[in-house]
């Protein structure tokens, strides 16, 4: 496999935004919010606060394995097993004193001045950031979406719009400055490029042999997460993609000798995230797309129209909509990157990240002829996750493409 | 003379099977696999050869299957167990089926049209509830082997309920039966049911079912419940225990292909 060059600059971008983050909390240069991954961004960027993403520290703690030992810390505190991993992860993190931050010289996660949710994604997101509000004693707020929507109407968009609104007061105190609206519109425009260029990167890979992967894209979405409404995000992006386009061009394959293509729908698996991206190597089987990368994806943002546009983006999303548009969505991708089979990972914790619980499986391949494989695992709790029946599940599920289709040369 | 070698590396048991051209079974072992994977494939690799009166120099290719595949480093190839399962069955029974294996770890149902092409497939979760593992859980409770089961439930006369969702709870819930003086008659078919409501409840089963497995070889009570409770015939083909062992030494004779590290060589 050929390493994409830009992983070191990727690593820095990751580290300065990180420090910077340090250096807001412990000088106090400028106030910290924590907002959920998907959460009103551009509007705390536009009022100054330096911004921690915790899902994006969760899955630092999944993909290194350490949540393992911090689980069971939470779980003690009448937390359960059964709830959002990520949260247990995180909090354990605090509660034994550690974080890979302290890689970048933070001696801690920093300090919310106010955790601010969006609850298109989850109600978990709530009840994680509650737990550091009351021991710090900060203010949560945030937007309370409507979920499992069908088409995103106008009413929807105004409801969310109208929280957005009333956050702004509130996080003007805690600021210190009064909300302007150009620099809102700038932040929203830097949020929207970041957007349109993360989009290109992944859909380099409808090309064949796929430039990136899955595997690579839940590595290079960092910035997409973490640094939204940043000029840096886009620097990193204009530089990915020029890299995506020579691989492109001189069939540099993220799985050399690609044979197949598939989907992703669900959560990544981070502790076993160079484990899969091995074995579906060893099968040369590449997948080429997923639902999680592309929840980074905010077409919707419009800096003519920064806060109604922000609710749409909101609501636009995945994980905000029905089973139909869902399928939907996953016969659009099918379609544009011609995967030959869809993944669902079942995980354990992760209801709303899971879409194989009411059938969708069975429908999608149905409804577009392609088989579908469920995978049982976690995104951060390993316990719920087995090697060898994974390993059973995939291979079989590439014999039932090879059999189909016993041999496909790579083409370009 | 020719022959084809299958191995099935198990959990709980390791299975060969010798075949010739023509598919005939030469020779079958079944050795417990234990902790030395590579060492019980070859016993059992050994033995069946030895019942086929055949030497190695006559095997043509051996493939092996289960999940310790990888451990057979004998093996000219591989297949996962989905597949030889699948591949073993339909030598018996032509499609459209479908194959319900139950093994030592895990439970499998693989649907297969009518030309033997695999549709799809449902595995057990990470749980031993439907497995071979849950009816030694229940042996152990009730102080005897699990192949004893079979015959100690044909005498049941009361329907009881055991839960399907976990092994452990299962084992409380007997415990709590035991002392309300239950027999153990009673207890023996109501694990069968639990096992039987936890595998009904993995897919659909239309058409025909057919069942494989060192579970199915041995419990015979089983079969006829998940035929009561699929409301279907449910066939067990000859050699339901070595049926993955069959299906790899069909996989080698027919020369199929891999899609592991071994099949690189194809383009």
């Amino acid at each position: 496999m050929t390493a994409i060059r830009s992983t070191a600059a990727l690593r820095d971008a990751m580290g300065g935004y990180f420090r910077a983050l340090g250096e807001a909390a412990e000088r106090k240069t400028a106030p910290v919010a924590w907002c959920s991954s998907v959460g009103p961004v551009e509007l705390l960027r536009a009022l100054g606060f330096a911004v921690f993403f915790p899902e994006n520290h969760a899955a630092m703690l999944g993909a290194a394995r350490t949540a393992q030992r911090y689980m069971p810390i939470v779980h003690s505190q009448g937390y359960s097993p059964d709830i959002c991993s990520y949260l247990t992860s995180d909090i354990g993190a605090y509660l034994a004193g550690e974080t890979p931050l302290q890689a970048y010289g933070l001696p801690g996660i920093p300090k919310a001045d106010v955790l601010v949710f969006n609850t298109n994604q989850c109600r978990d997101v709530r009840d994680w950031f509650e737990w550091y509000a009351r021991r710090w004693n900060a203010p949560v707020i945030g937007v309370r979406s409507p979920r499992a929507i069908d088409d995103v109407t106008t009413n929807d968009v105004d409801g969310v719009t109208v929280q957005l609104e009333a956050l702004v007061p509130a996080l003007e105190a805690i600021a210190g400055v009064r909300l302007d609206a150009g620099r809102l519109a700038e932040t929203v425009a830097t949020s929207r490029r970041t957007s349109d260029l993360w989009e290109t990167c992944l859909q380099s890979a409808s090309r064949r042999p796929a430039p990136l992967n899955f595997f690579d894209g839940t590595v290079h979405m960092g910035p997409a997460v973490v640094m939204r409404g940043l000029d840096e995000a886009n620097g990193y992006y204009q530089r990915l993609l020029a890299e995506l386009g020579e691989r492109a061009r001189d069939g540099v394959a993220a799985v050399p000798g690609e044979r197949y293509r598939l989907y992703w729908d669900g959560m990544p698996i981070w502790g076993r995230l160079r484990a899969l991206s091995g074995l579906f190597a060893e099968f040369r089987t590449a997948v080429v797309a997923s639902t999680y990368c592309n929840s980074w994806i905010f077409s919707a943002l419009d800096p003519a129209d920064p806060l109604r546009s922000m609710a749409r983006a909101s609501l636009e999303l995945f994980i905000v909509r029905s089973e139909q548009p869902k399928v939907r969505y996953i016969e659009a991708m099918v379609r544009r990157y011609q995967v030959d089979g869809v993944i669902f990972h079942d995980c354990r914790t992760c209801p709303s990240n899971s879409n194989a619980r009411y059938g969708m499986p069975r429908r999608v391949s149905e409804e577009l002829g392609i088989p579908t494989l469920v995978l049982d695992g976690d995104v951060n709790d390993l316990r719920c996750f087995s090697d060898e029946q994974a390993r059973t599940n995939i291979e079989g599920f590439v014999e039932q493409l090879a059999d189909v289709r016993p041999v496909r040369m790579d083409a370009s | 003379m020719t022959c084809w070698a299958g191995i099935d590396s198990g959990s709980w048991a390791t299975k060969a099977v010798v075949i010739d051209a023509e598919a005939r079974v030469l020779g079958t072992a079944v050795v417990r696999s234990g902790a030395d994977l590579s060492g019980a494939a070859e016993r059992a690799y050994l033995t069946a050869l030895d019942e086929a009166k055949r030497a190695t120099t006559d095997v043509s290719a051996v493939w092996a299957t289960g999940f310790g595949r990888q451990s057979v480093t004998f093996a000219d190839g591989s297949r996962t167990e989905l597949d030889c399962h699948g591949r073993g069955v339909v030598h018996y029974v032509p499609g459209p089926i479908v194959v319900v294996d139950i093994g030592g770890q895990d439970a499998k149902v693989i649907r297969l049209d009518d030309t033997g092409r695999r549709l799809a497939h449902r595995m057990n979760r990470k749980c031993a509830a439907g497995t071979g593992s849950f009816l030694d859980e229940i042996a152990l409770r009730l102080g005897i082997e699990a192949y004893e089961l079979d015959r100690l439930a044909d005498g049941a006369t009361e329907e009881l309920e055991l839960s399907s969702f976990c092994t452990v709870f299962a084992g409380t819930e007997l415990l709590t039966l035991i002392r309300s003086g239950k027999r153990p008659a009673d207890l023996a078919s109501a694990a069968y049911r639990s096992l039987v409501m936890r595998i009904s409840a993995m897919d659909v089963f239309p058409g025909r079912v057919v069942a494989t497995g060192g579970v199915v070889a041995h419990h015979p009570h089983l079969v006829r419940m998940l035929a009561d409770k699929l409301r279907s015939e449910v066939v067990v083909p000859p050699h339901p225990q070595e049926m993955g062992a069959f299906g790899a030494a069909l996989a080698a004779r027919d020369g199929a292909v891999a899609v592991g590290p071994e099949a690189h060589h194809d383009t």
